[in-house]
């Protein structure tokens, strides 16, 4: 059972990394690669998009090899990810709205959130159970 | 939820691993289930009623707190 969990971990690695890759790509692609042409950046979104999925679904796999216990961490610390993201989201961008903040609200800061802040309630989780 | 699954374990000369193994879920999980910080599914507990051999409330003692 560890063996294939840790068989399923790699796959979720690969098209994380292949799927930060591509958006690398369609990022700085269009500016220093093929200068703005259209069709190479619709090509190059569409298969970052194709990766993310093939990404969710890899982490869908894994999931459904983690035990009980291990299922229960990780919902409760997505569940406050969530709660979390779209409170300080809203937050966040009100803060531009209205603006007392002196940049605009970016989606970067956002997705860094959510990155910061799931490890930190699954570590505390973690501690919790185990 | 309290439990005697570490005594009943230990009385079946299992390590948590092996428990672990025979019942398909990590040890960490035999761990916190054993310090009652985590209370087992419905099959897992059937699983080790089995295993066992004794009725899951003989060894899963539920406290009403009404």
């Amino acid at each position: 059972m560890k063996k294939e969990q840790q068989h399923h971990l790699k796959v979720l690695a690969l098209w994380t990394w292949t799927w930060v890759g591509t958006m690398a790509l369609a990022t700085f692609g269009p500016k220093f690669i093929w200068d703005g042409q259209t069709a190479l950046t619709s090509l190059a979104i569409f298969i970052n998009l194709l990766n993310g999925v093939l990404m969710i679904s890899a982490n869908r796999k894994l999931f459904n090899f983690y035990d009980e216990l291990e299922r229960k961490i990780h919902l409760e610390s997505l569940a406050l990810t969530l709660g979390l993201t779209v409170v300080v989201g809203l937050s966040y961008s009100l803060l531009d709205q209205t603006n007392l903040i002196s940049f605009d609200a970016e989606i970067g800061v956002l997705v860094l959130f959510v990155g910061v802040t799931e490890r930190i309630t699954f570590f505390i989780n973690r501690k919790r159970y185990l | 939820m309290k439990n005697k699954v570490r005594e009943l374990r230990k009385l079946k000369g299992l390590t948590q691993e092996q428990l672990a193994e025979v019942i398909g879920v990590s040890r960490q999980t035999i761990n916190a289930i054993e310090k009652e910080k985590f209370d087992p599914s419905l099959p897992t507990a059937f699983k080790m009623a089995q295993l066992f051999d004794r009725s899951i409330e003989e060894f899963f003692l539920f406290e009403s707190h009404e």
